[in-house]
């Protein structure tokens, strides 16, 4: 049944009536999504995109039965939207957002942790947090969420995880000509606190009976990228292969994500890759390339 | 956003930090003027520049008479001053902080940070101070003392106090309490990534921070309207500044290959795989979502400002950012500022056919390719000249 999010899964969008919120939960509806309303506050009772619109998330769950959230409001009320969603019982919240102070993320994660709830079996759940400054999460064919372009995809057996939006567009359309097509997408995020991480998402994809294979993308900046490395040589045994980004960056500089940056000589991409291909991993040395790798790593599994 | 020394010595001061007596002018007059002021007879002069290592490269001088004042003052205004972290073509020296020199017992290093694996503020103090903490970092790690601020409670006094003893400060343990609990303050009011005391000295009359670093988390600034005007442009790379003011994320490079890319994971990605052909690339240059036509023709406008790029490759996968709107701006930008070079594009995604098709109508010579690998490629062959 993919990881995340499926056919099943009741999205609402906070940021609905803004110009963003507009645009993609229009997309997400097109593709197929379950997208059962929205919040802009002040606005509830309203209607927009034959949906209802709600004050709050509270008013939403309770109205709509929503799980899943998507979160297009400014940088500057981001934060807030996060702790929302997770107060009023929202399992998935992607947040869409760039340009997040740090220490606001750094709060918002610290909060999550005091989060959590009983499901249907009496275990206890939380809420999982997916970006911020991300492109979403998608399961092909059920369910996006995110600003990712649908059509590029194709339901399939491949999971991939990036830290990178673009790159992930690159590993899906590699999968979707060459018919491996994909369980889910995951774009963790370019910003150095996030909510799931590498191992989060590769131990999600290693349950998944759907999923046989696995693209990882990193860049450069952090060690999320050593300490999956690490992760799968424990525990996962499906094949894994992987691009990072960022061979030719300079030490000290940020590239464009927040995250991406090389410091006091830690979290090069040489690094990274030297510790994946310790453990096992396939490593890309283009993203061109990615979906080759696979499909051969794929066969190589058939034929062991 | 880097803020000057005296910048960060003035916040120090609003929250209680100890810092010398000192000022910054200008002009070498200013300066005189205000050596006398302070009085004595030996005074610091420090170059105010957005980089470290300036002591070891003349940045710092010692004065003895206001003869020499005006010596080194002249010396050093106007001049660039380049130090092991500031590149080959240095930084400008606008103006000069004077100060009253401090005597020095002991040298200790106290800095906050975020640490994004613990998702913490992390404090890192060391009884060596006065030298590159991250060349400490490296050689001696066993003499950094860190320890992690939990965000709800903030910092506390078994914290301090575990630091005190550790860096053997029993004696000035109020006045290290005190210092601690202030830069932690300001650290979350101020929203600030990276705050540096290196050197906080010891001597006899207690602890006194002789130097200042601060950066502020650049997504926090829209909540600290006025830090704006602490921001000195001269000391930032001019195209760099010129792109982050029309919101473009722009890094200058030694190579001759410029690139244009939305999402900085593929922008690093085309610049490796410039690299991987044999060439190297000019930039770093991310685009970024929801981009307009104005904001390509600007992107492409600082490109070429730069005289070594031999050949720009365009390479778009549209997501947010439609690729109709791409060739858009491409054509309008290629038409607006004269380009000679060959430029070679690779569109893909939302609305990959009309963008591709606008780009065939225009009468523009654009080579295009199918992928990233076929791009990279032809834009290598194309700055040699094949």
């Amino acid at each position: 049944m993919a990881v995340l999010i499926d056919k099943n899964t009741r999205v609402i969008c906070q940021g609905f009536t803004g110009k963003q919120g507009s645009f993609h939960s229009q997309q997400a509806i097109d593709y197929g999504t379950q997208l059962v309303g929205g919040v802009t506050p002040g606005k509830g009772g309203q209607t927009h995109l034959d949906r209802p619109v709600f004050n709050t998330v509270k008013d939403a769950v309770d109205e709509t039965d929503a799980n899943a959230t998507m979160i297009y409001v400014p940088a500057a009320f981001a934060a807030d939207a996060i702790l929302e969603a997770a107060d009023a019982g929202i399992e998935v919240i992607v947040c869409i957002t760039e340009g997040i102070p740090i220490l606001d993320m750094l709060k918002v994660k610290a909060a999550l942790k005091n989060i959590f709830w009983k499901n249907t079996t009496s275990q206890n759940t939380s809420p999982k947090l997916v970006g911020p400054n991300c492109p979403g999460v998608i399961t092909p064919g059920q369910c996006k969420i995110g600003i990712m372009p649908g059509a590029i995809h194709r339901p399939g057996r491949i999971g991939i995880v990036s830290r990178s939006g673009t790159l992930t567009y690159e590993a899906v359309l590699q999968t979707t000509q060459n018919q491996l097509g994909q369980s889910t997408c995951i774009g963790i995020g370019g910003d150095p606190i996030h909510g799931l991480d590498f191992i989060d998402c590769l131990s999600m994809f290693e349950g998944d009976p759907e999923t046989e294979g696995i693209i990882m993308v990193g860049e450069i900046g952090g060690r999320e990228e050593e300490d999956a490395a690490e992760y799968i040589s424990d525990h996962v045994s499906k094949p894994v292969v992987a691009y990072i980004a960022g061979q030719t960056a300079p030490v000290g500089k940020r590239m464009g994500h927040a995250g991406a940056i090389i410091t006091g000589g830690k979290g090069t991409a040489s690094g990274k890759m030297a510790a994946l291909r310790e453990a096992g991993v396939t490593l890309s040395e283009s993203p061109a390339l990615l979906g080759q790798y696979m499909q051969q790593s794929m066969q190589q599994k058939e034929t062991a | 956003m880097n803020i000057h020394e005296f910048q960060a010595k003035a916040l120090f001061r609003e929250y209680g930090i100890p810092v010398p007596e000192g000022e910054v002018a200008r002009t070498v007059d200013g300066l005189v003027r205000i050596a006398k002021d302070l009085g004595g007879d030996r005074w610091v002069l420090k170059a105010q520049v957005h980089a470290g290592g300036r002591g070891k490269a003349g940045g710092v001088q010692v004065a003895d008479s206001l003869a020499q004042v005006e010596q080194i003052a002249g010396t050093l205004l106007g001049s660039q001053l380049v130090t092991g972290q500031s590149g080959p073509n240095g930084q400008p020296v606008d103006q000069l902080l004077v100060e009253m020199p401090t005597d020095i017992d002991r040298e200790l290093y106290l800095g906050l940070l975020v640490d994004r694996a613990q998702q913490r503020v992390v404090i890192v103090a060391s009884a060596a101070g006065g030298m590159d903490i991250e060349d400490v970092a490296r050689q001696h790690p066993e003499k950094l003392y860190t320890l992690y601020i939990d965000p709800v409670v903030g910092l506390q006094a078994y914290q301090c106090r575990q630091v005190i003893f550790a860096l053997g400060l029993a004696a000035h343990a109020r006045a290290m309490t005190g210092i601690m609990q202030s830069l932690y303050r300001l650290f979350m009011e101020k929203d600030i990534s990276l705050v540096e005391i290196n050197p906080l000295v010891v001597n006899q009359e207690g602890l006194m921070a002789i130097d200042a670093k601060i950066n502020f988390d650049e997504n926090a600034l829209y909540r600290h309207k006025h830090k704006a005007s602490l921001r000195d442009i001269r000391q930032e790379d001019e195209k760099e500044a010129q792109a982050h003011a029309h919101g473009l994320s722009y890094v200058s490079l030694d190579g001759d290959i410029a690139c244009m890319v939305n999402g900085a994971g593929l922008a690093m990605a085309t610049m490796d795989m410039i690299k991987h052909f044999g060439a190297e690339p000019a930039n770093f240059l991310d685009v970024g979502g929801g981009t307009t036509a104005e904001k390509v023709a600007e992107a492409f406008k600082i490109i070429l400002s730069d005289g070594k790029v031999k050949a720009i490759l365009v390479n778009i996968f549209g997501g947010i950012v439609r690729c109709d709107l791409i060739a858009e701006g491409l054509i309008k930008a290629v038409k607006e500022v004269s380009v000679s070079i060959p430029i070679v594009v690779r569109l893909e995604g939302t609305n990959v056919e009309q963008g591709q098709k606008r780009l065939a109508e225009s009468d523009l010579s654009i080579i295009s390719a199918v992928d990233l690998d076929d791009a990279a490629r032809k834009v290598v062959a194309a700055a040699r000249g094949e």
